[in-house]
């Protein structure tokens, strides 16, 4: 006889989201990017495959780019996670932000969280990035509407501006 | 999403003994998860067999690089980013960095580790075949204590291991010596980046007075297994590189391997392909071998 | 000279800082309270009858709320050309992943499992899965004849040509499925109270599409269904149609529960179930003087359109009506046909038809210009359309362009002629064979015929109590533009700041239906019916006194504030009225089948290594004439993003299908280029105006995914000298035809007879 698959219990896990410790229940093996979502409301980062191919539901972890849709619940604790809402200062904007304003690096702004965040930590390693370091580092963010020309003007605006705008 | 997550437990002990406890305890119950970018895909896709999971993920005993004497160890749970951010690797060990700059996007380099590769065995893995080339001794671990084997007998079959259901790969200890030797990987897939390889290919070689001296060949998804070419290996070893022996090599790579018709391509493409790499990776050791 | 202020500015996108900070709120961030989420059982086989649904154990079935076609109050269909395609399977099933059942339940991960949970029995019938299969007839699954639609479009003696021609010139080019891959998978919300009626919520292009469907499938008068647009993650034609699926879905269970359901597709269930571009086969049969002049032509087009009609007759019209290109055809048989088969019925996707008859023309122009041995560039300069000339359908060309001086152009700013010459000397000696290949194409913008005057297009401007002005218009933004654009517009003509325009969110309660979000219409179709609403508002505050002829912005937003605290309400419409000029017949297929074509010439170099048989796109040139650039930064952006998906349909993606099943619906086997696939792609303009259009613009969105799979393919046959005639162009595809010439030891001949 196969026995049916138990029920377990959820687990108290604590983290940082964006400077703020939070502790949600959360089964050990629910994704980050649900646990985001859905129990911190925290909806700017997004699915757009499930399967760590389109970078939509790319978060910081402890300063490190990561699929959230792949990360486990449990192996979040303790860490410190950056998404895009983490990013704006109030009323003003992430320079990161303003040159995809500016450039036009948002179409749909579906991709544009999880590419921001590669951009950010692309521009963390190499902060005057040349082009084909910026195509390397944001490979695996997918974009369907703007063919990334504009993506890339925008992290290469940034690197000629400097990070902190 | 397909999972249900209350179904499935993951135990997170926090040191390298204790998770070898767990195993030993009930072997083959536990499915170590490192940093998830293989299983958890099967487990989104409601794929994953396995409910009940340990987290292996950051363990300090398996994240380390250590250098004694004329070798290195490389800690499973080293990511490949890891592997890229170390000096010793890019310098010493330039195939292992390259195929981890290839596997996946940044965000699966910074979770995916190198140990994961290895267990999860899939021919199509980009660092196994630079591990066949290093001749890698893989260390494993247990409960009941260590054991080294070499990594070109790793393998039983299609996604098989001799990893024994208590066990953890530890390290992959390489030998220092391969500084002398022309390195080349070329990894063959539907794009640039964030791809599935199709053929991938590492090779080292070094040339003594004009005639291959030593070279050292393997492959991965050609075959069930990365592949080592052995006798391509000897067909070349001795010789002259010359038109006549690239083509002769070309030929006997595409046939030493046994690659099959998939989602992703065909046999025929991938061992046209293969023979080509080889032709390629001779041509230029016959230019570069000479600086080294 | 522009002397316009915000038209042919690159403002900011309208809604861009919700997106660059992750506030923009797209549905699956939506949560209603009580909300319970869906999910399909669907068919696992291509046709058959249904012959028992059991549901299994492991899964309390009491929890969970089931809908079947029983529960449709209305008629069991989508509503849209015809009633064919069914919201729910009842009894037969003709396609795999066709929908049967509907499951809801508040725990969202429990949803997957109960779907494996029920079992479908059937009893298999014989299904067919191409063009070829479909036309023998073996089964007919559609109609009397498996035939969705025909067109004939003809023009002059063709039938007297063949004896004048020096050269007949034949060839076959066949086009693969394409799937749209919106980052945003499909995904809606509904909500139904027996007073309020149906309201739903969701990522579409066309919600009074969505509106009709609904009001058919539950049979509730207009006024009782709601219909409203959330920010929308990418679409490209593939969410014109499917969401009136997904909302019918959502709106049953929502009706059956008394709760609000959310169904949102995963990437799996996405890829496999919804519509992609229809398959071609394009057959060119050319009567080609000795001086290169086409003297005329038959071509065959056939699309695939999967088992239920949706939108391919009007995929077909477009297709047909674009299948002779940008050339002056003497006379031409156009003879096109939409075809079923039992696979997922396809659907819109950009460029709608005219990529799949185009890349066959462009190929054709090339074979044309080997057998007369004329240049690629030259054949098709011989031919060009010129002001005065008439299309294939009898248009006559109006507007002062220059085909001939684009093709200059184009050709320069690539530097064609010398590359061309240099990769011939450099291939001889090369593992990396590069070429250079070009494509001239045209794209009309706008529904088709008396398509815009069937559509009666209705726009609204309205004053707002603070003195701004608010755009009431269903048609939707997706990413290429309409908020900015249209706000732009209305700035422009009012003449106040851009920040003194906003626009209506699309919600069937609050604004007129402007029609579909498709065809490339937004900017000139309706952003023209825009224009006359905004100077209907204007007319109205000077004919009550408020505002004098000239005025400054703080004046006229004083206007508007006085107007509606005195009066409540300002607000002007405007209603499309066909231009008197655009006359088509629709029995013949004859006469002015758009208001306006955009033009391009577009430029690709390739490099093949033949080591690997990839294709690499080292550079691209686009060039085209698009009346008027309203903002450079969306127009480049649309130009160049439409570009990476042609390049995607030339080299990458490729749905493999068994049975009738995409086995690859995923995004790691579905490729699509990443940021270090593509080259620099430079993009120029050239603006010729249009009387048709808002501030002299023409559609563009579509335009970019005509030209660049045939300029790649001609790229790639001038670096190998193999003649590849179907996309998409895999390198295992390139190994077989290389493998086979060296086999060979010589290229195949050119199979165009000289007489």
């Amino acid at each position: 006889m196969i026995e049916p698959p138990q029920s377990h219990t959820k687990c108290e896990i604590s983290f940082q989201v964006n400077g703020k410790l939070v502790a949600v229940r959360a089964y050990p093996m629910e994704r980050l990017l649900d646990v985001l979502r859905e129990e911190l409301g925290l909806t700017g980062t997004k699915e757009g495959c499930g399967e760590g191919e389109c970078g939509s539901c790319s978060v910081l972890m402890d300063g490190v780019l990561v699929n959230s849709c792949l990360v486990p619940a449990l192996q979040a604790k303790g860490v410190n996670i950056t998404t895009v809402e983490g990013l704006a200062e109030d009323e003003r904007l992430h320079a990161l932000q303003q040159a995809f304003l500016d450039c036009g690096g948002a179409q749909c702004g579906i991709c544009t969280p999880g590419m921001i965040l590669a951009a950010l930590h692309l521009l963390g390693k190499k902060p005057q990035p040349t082009i084909e370091e910026i195509r390397e580092g944001l490979s695996g963010n997918l974009c369907r509407c703007t063919g990334y020309a504009q993506i890339i003007e925008a992290v290469a605006e940034v690197g000629r501006r400097g990070i902190a705008g | 999403m397909r999972a249900r997550p209350a179904e499935y437990e993951l135990a997170a002990p926090g040191t390298l003994s204790a998770v070898l406890s767990l195993l030993a305890q009930e072997p083959g119950e536990w499915l170590p998860i490192a940093g998830g970018t293989d299983v958890m895909v099967q487990y989104s896709a409601g794929r994953l067999p396995s409910r009940k999971l340990v987290s292996i993920w950051n363990l300090p005993e398996l994240r380390r690089i250590e250098t004694i004497g004329g070798k290195i160890w490389i800690g499973a749970g080293c990511t490949y980013a890891d592997l890229c951010d170390q000096e010793i690797v890019r310098r010493e060990f330039s195939l292992l960095a390259s195929a981890a700059r290839w596997t996946g996007g940044i965000a699966n380099q910074n979770r995916g580790t190198i140990g994961g590769n290895i267990v999860n065995a899939s021919p199509a893995g980009d660092s196994l075949p630079a591990l066949m080339v290093y001749d890698a001794d893989l260390i494993l671990v247990s409960a009941k204590g260590r054991r080294s084997v070499s990594y070109s007998d790793f393998h039983t079959g299609y996604r098989k291991t001799r990893l024994a259901p208590d066990e953890l790969v530890e390290s992959i200890c390489l030998d220092r010596r391969f500084s002398g030797y022309y390195a080349h990987a070329r990894k063959v897939g539907a794009r640039h980046a964030q791809a599935i390889s199709k053929v991938c290919f590492a090779a080292l070689g070094r040339l003594a007075d004009g005639v291959v001296d030593d070279v050292r060949l393997a492959m991965g998804s050609v075959a069930p297994v990365p592949l080592r070419l052995s006798e391509t290996e000897r067909l070349v070893k001795g010789h002259r590189i010359e038109p006549e022996l690239m083509r002769l090599a070309s030929r006997t790579a595409a046939a030493e391997i046994r690659p099959i018709d998939d989602i992703r391509s065909t046999a025929r493409y991938r061992a046209a392909v293969a023979g080509n790499l080889v032709a390629e990776f001779l041509e230029r050791l016959s230019v570069r071998g000479r600086t080294i | 000279m522009n002397t316009n202020r915000i038209v042919g500015k690159s403002v900011p996108r309208l809604e861009g800082r919700g997106k660059v900070t992750g506030q923009a709120l797209y549905v699956d961030d939506i949560v209603l309270p009580g909300m319970l989420f869906g999910a399909t059982v669907r068919s696992r086989i291509p046709r058959g009858r249904i012959t028992k649904i059991t549901f299994g154990p492991g899964v309390d079935w009491n929890e969970f709320v089931i809908v079947s076609a029983k529960d449709i109050p209305g008629k069991n269909c989508i509503a849209l050309i015809d009633d064919d395609e069914p919201c729910l399977a009842d009894g037969k099933v003709n396609h795999p992943e066709e929908p049967i059942l509907l499951l809801a339940h508040p725990d969202r991960r429990l949803l997957p499992q109960a779907v494996e949970a029920v079992s479908v029995e059937y009893e298999p019938l014989p299904a067919i899965f191409s063009i070829e299969e479909s036309e023998q007839h073996s089964q007919i699954i559609w109609g009397a004849d498996n035939v969705f639609k025909s067109y004939l479009i003809e023009k002059g003696d063709l039938d007297a040509v063949w004896e004048r021609a020096d050269y007949i010139v034949e060839g076959e080019y066949a086009t693969g499925a394409q799937e749209q891959l919106y980052i945003e998978n499909n995904g809606m919300i509904a909500a139904f109270d027996p007073q309020q009626g149906l309201t739903v919520w969701g990522s579409m292009q066309c919600p009074y599409y969505v509106h009709k469907s609904l009001v058919k499938l539950f049979n509730l008068p207009a006024e009782r269904v709601r219909v409203v647009q959330t920010e929308t993650g990418g679409a490209f034609g593939g969410k014109e149609d499917y969401p009136s699926m997904i909302a019918g879905h959502a709106a049953l269970l929502a009706m059956k529960s008394g709760r609000p359901v959310k169904i949102v597709y995963d990437r799996m269930e996405d890829m496999a179930a919804t519509t992609k571009r229809h398959p071609s086969r394009t057959r060119h049969r050319t009567a080609v003087s000795k001086e290169g002049k086409i003297l005329g032509g038959e071509i065959e087009f056939a699309i695939d359109g999967g088992a239920y009609e949706t939108l391919s007759p009007v995929v077909l019209s477009r297709g047909a009506i674009h299948a002779g290109g940008a050339y002056y055809w003497p006379s031409i048989r156009i003879r096109a046909k939409a075809v079923a088969t039992n696979t997922p019925p396809q659907g819109a996707f950009r460029g709608f038809g005219a990529p799949q008859s185009l890349f066959a023309l462009e190929r054709h122009m090339d074979r044309i210009a080997q057998v007369i041995q004329l240049s690629p560039a030259e054949i098709r300069r011989r031919n060009f359309i010129k002001p005065g000339e008439t299309t294939t359908t009898g248009q006559t060309v109006t507007e002062a362009i220059n085909l001939g001086k684009l093709l200059d152009r184009a050709m320069e700013i690539s530097d064609y002629s010398a590359k061309k010459e240099r990769f011939a000397k450099e291939n001889r000696n090369s593992t990396r064979k590069k070429g250079i290949g070009l494509a001239s194409f045209l794209h009309g913008a706008g529904f088709t015929g008396s398509g815009e005057r069937f559509l009666s297009s209705v726009v609204g401007v309205e004053g707002c109590a603070e003195g701004t002005v608010r755009i009431l218009v269903s048609s939707t933004e997706f990413g290429q533009g309409t908020n900015t654009v249209l706000c732009q517009i209305v700035a422009e003509a009012l003449k106040v700041r851009y920040e003194d325009v906003s626009i209506a969110r699309p919600d069937t309660q609050e604004v007129p239906n402007s029609g579909p979000t498709v065809a490339s219409r937004t900017v000139m179709v309706v952003g023209k019916l825009v224009q006359s609403a905004a100077l209907g508002i204007q007319q109205t505050l000077e004919a009550s006194g408020l505002l004098g002829a000239t005025y400054s912005p703080e004046e006229f937003r004083a206007a508007v504030r006085a107007y509606v605290a005195k009066n409540g309400k300002l607000q002007a419409l405007a209603r499309y009225e066909q231009p008197e000029d655009i006359v088509w017949d629709e029995q013949k297929y004859r006469g002015s089948a758009y208001a306006a074509f955009a033009w391009a010439v577009y430029v690709a170099e390739v490099a093949v290594d033949l080591t690997s048989y990839s294709v690499s796109v080292d550079d691209f040139v686009a060039l085209q004439e698009v009346g008027r650039v309203l903002n450079p930064v969306l127009a480049k952006g649309q130009i160049i993003g439409g570009i990476a998906q042609g390049i995607g349909f030339a080299l990458y993606e490729k749905v493999i299908w068994q049975e009738g099943r995409m086995q690859n619906g995923q995004m790691t086997n579905y490729i699509i280029p990443t940021s270090a696939d593509l080259a620099p792609i430079r993009v120029y303009f050239e603006e010729l105006g249009n009387v048709h259009g808002a501030f002299g613009a023409k559609g563009i969105g579509e335009l970019p995914m005509d030209g660049p799979a045939p300029a790649v393919i001609n790229a790639v046959e001038d670096a190998l000298g193999v003649p590849f005639r179907s996309i998409p162009l895999l390198p295992e595809d390139i190994f077989d035809a290389v493998a086979n010439e060296r086999e060979r030891e010589r290229f195949s001949p050119v199979a165009g007879d000289r007489r």
